[in-house]
């Protein structure tokens, strides 16, 4: 067997083995290699900073569980950071259950950062059953929709709530999601109500969302881990971070720099080895 | 009887609805706004369903002692543990509830994702193959993308992040807006005939 025979019958072990030093090494050892500003991801902030200090509110939809966490919890905490840091209400929203454990995962790590407190800073919502039922009946009462917080707190005694009635004084959804609610924002929110959305998602589903930033469907977008990073290094260039402020999605980007060199570099030897073998066995 | 009925009621409220979308009077925002709330109250109907098949299966599982019974036993245990937390001790942050999810269910999840990357590198070297001239195109555009979409690509390369939006924005776009398109005449065929009961799939029975 040669050595192109071999590498055709590698033992995947090797490629996990690989995929893990890939992955650790640049998470240990950070390289801190600078990432690129996507015109989506700038279009997305620069909306945000232009939302007036306590006036209209941002709601983030938080369409994601603990599986595509690392790539879109950065995403919404580093938008929490901006809102909290410019004093924009914020709503938080979870349209699945396990969706709502990210929230409270999310506000508790950034919340404190900024003395963030809930009812005048913002408003964790509760899960409702009936996702499009739930951001219809939004357009029509917040309030009624949902009637409590997260804490059992009514709707309708907390101080941010006194002037956030239905989208009207909405000024931007976004969704951060690894599913295809995002377009569902757009479609049954965006189109009925007239309320500007962005979007976060995961880089697989980024692809899909270009026909809708092109159309102005959705205002900006921040699209996987490189969105996040791009984020990050926007509030902290902005000055909207706090001291030791822990670029989560920037050390990410690293490890995926080199899992992606080290696919690409499998990818052509599985390809050189395919068609010298093939060459080969058409001699025989 | 039983499948007129759902028929009907299908077939009104889709009309209904319908109708409503184009009439902006107090009276039709008012049925909008009730139905609204009784498709949540639906939704809730919908999870006690849920709930219950799923005891239904897993304790099926566990009389007859079938492969995997133990699973079921923790599947059941961990709904039952994870409603009597949330009922009874509440939720909150800081609460047991929330520990639950966040040092459980969350690395549970993870790590279930995480293997992922493991698994689709393994399968990239194996299964993608330059086999055919769309697939070498596929090939050649996901090499490119992969390298330009990582720091260490637009290191190497300057250029490349802008010939990747010029990728995503057109050839991309031109594809995926076709593929919406026929999404979305697909919705509308299939909604309309499922309202005038053409389609009767969601009444089960084949």
């Amino acid at each position: 067997m040669n050595f192109l025979e071999k590498m055709m019958n590698i033992d995947r072990r090797w490629i996990y083995l690989l995929v893990g030093i890939c992955v650790l090494v640049p998470l240990i050892r950070p390289v801190g290699l600078p990432t690129s500003l996507t015109p989506y991801t700038k279009a997305l902030f620069d909306y945000i900073d232009k939302i007036p200090a306590d006036g209209p509110a941002v709601l983030i939809s938080f369409d994601f569980d603990p599986s595509t966490a690392p790539e879109l919890q950065p995403m919404a905490q580093s938008i929490l950071r901006h809102c909290f840091s410019k004093d924009i209400n914020v709503m938080c929203l979870g349209l699945m259950p396990t969706y709502i454990g990210m929230i409270d995962i999310a506000l508790s790590s950034v919340k404190d950062e900024y003395g963030a407190v809930s009812g005048e800073d913002f408003v964790f919502l509760p899960y409702v059953p009936g996702v499009t039922a739930v951001m219809l009946s939004m357009g029509e009462s917040i309030v009624n929709t949902f009637g409590r917080d997260y804490y059992g707190i009514p709707l309708d005694s907390l101080s941010m709530m006194q002037h956030i009635r239905n989208y009207d004084d909405v000024a931007l959804v976004v969704s951060i999601s690894g599913s295809a609610m995002p377009q569902s924002w757009a479609v049954l929110v965006g189109t009925t109500y007239h309320v500007k959305v962005g979007v976060g998602t995961t880089a697989v589903s980024a692809a899909e969302y270009y026909s809708w930033l092109q159309t102005g469907q959705f205002i900006g977008m921040l699209g996987g881990l490189k969105g996040a990073a791009e984020y990050e290094n926007l509030i902290e260039s902005k000055g909207y971070t706090i001291e030791g402020f822990r670029k989560v999605a920037t050390k990410g980007m690293d490890a995926q720099s080199f899992v992606h060199i080290l696919m690409i570099v499998l990818i052509i030897i599985g390809n050189i080895a395919f068609f010298s073998l093939r060459k080969k066995s058409r001699q025989i | 009887m039983k499948r007129q009925i759902p028929l009907a009621i299908a077939f009104i409220c889709g009309i209904g609805m319908i109708i409503q979308f184009f009439i902006p009077h107090p009276v039709s925002q008012r049925t909008y706004q009730e139905a609204l709330q009784w498709q949540i109250i639906v939704g809730i109907f919908m999870a006690i369903i849920a709930i219950r098949s799923l005891f239904v299966v897993h304790i099926d599982k566990i009389k007859r002692k079938k492969e995997g019974w133990g699973y079921s036993f923790i599947t059941l245990f961990a709904v039952l543990f994870t409603a009597f937390v949330g009922i009874r001790i509440g939720i909150g942050e800081d609460s047991l509830f929330s520990h639950l999810y966040a040092y459980i269910m969350v690395p549970m999840q993870s790590t279930m994702f995480s293997l992922l990357a493991f698994y689709m590198a393994s399968a990239a070297y194996r299964a993608f193959k330059a086999r055919t001239a769309q697939a070498t195109l596929l090939l050649v555009v996901a090499l490119i993308v992969m390298f330009g979409r990582v720091p260490i690509g637009e290191k190497v390369a300057p250029w490349l992040p802008a010939f990747i939006e010029w990728i995503l924005m057109y050839p991309n776009m031109a594809a995926q807006r076709g593929i919406l398109l026929g999404v979305g005449l697909g919705m509308i065929a299939t909604s309309l005939k499922i309202i005038l009961g053409i389609e009767r799939g969601y009444l089960g029975g084949g």
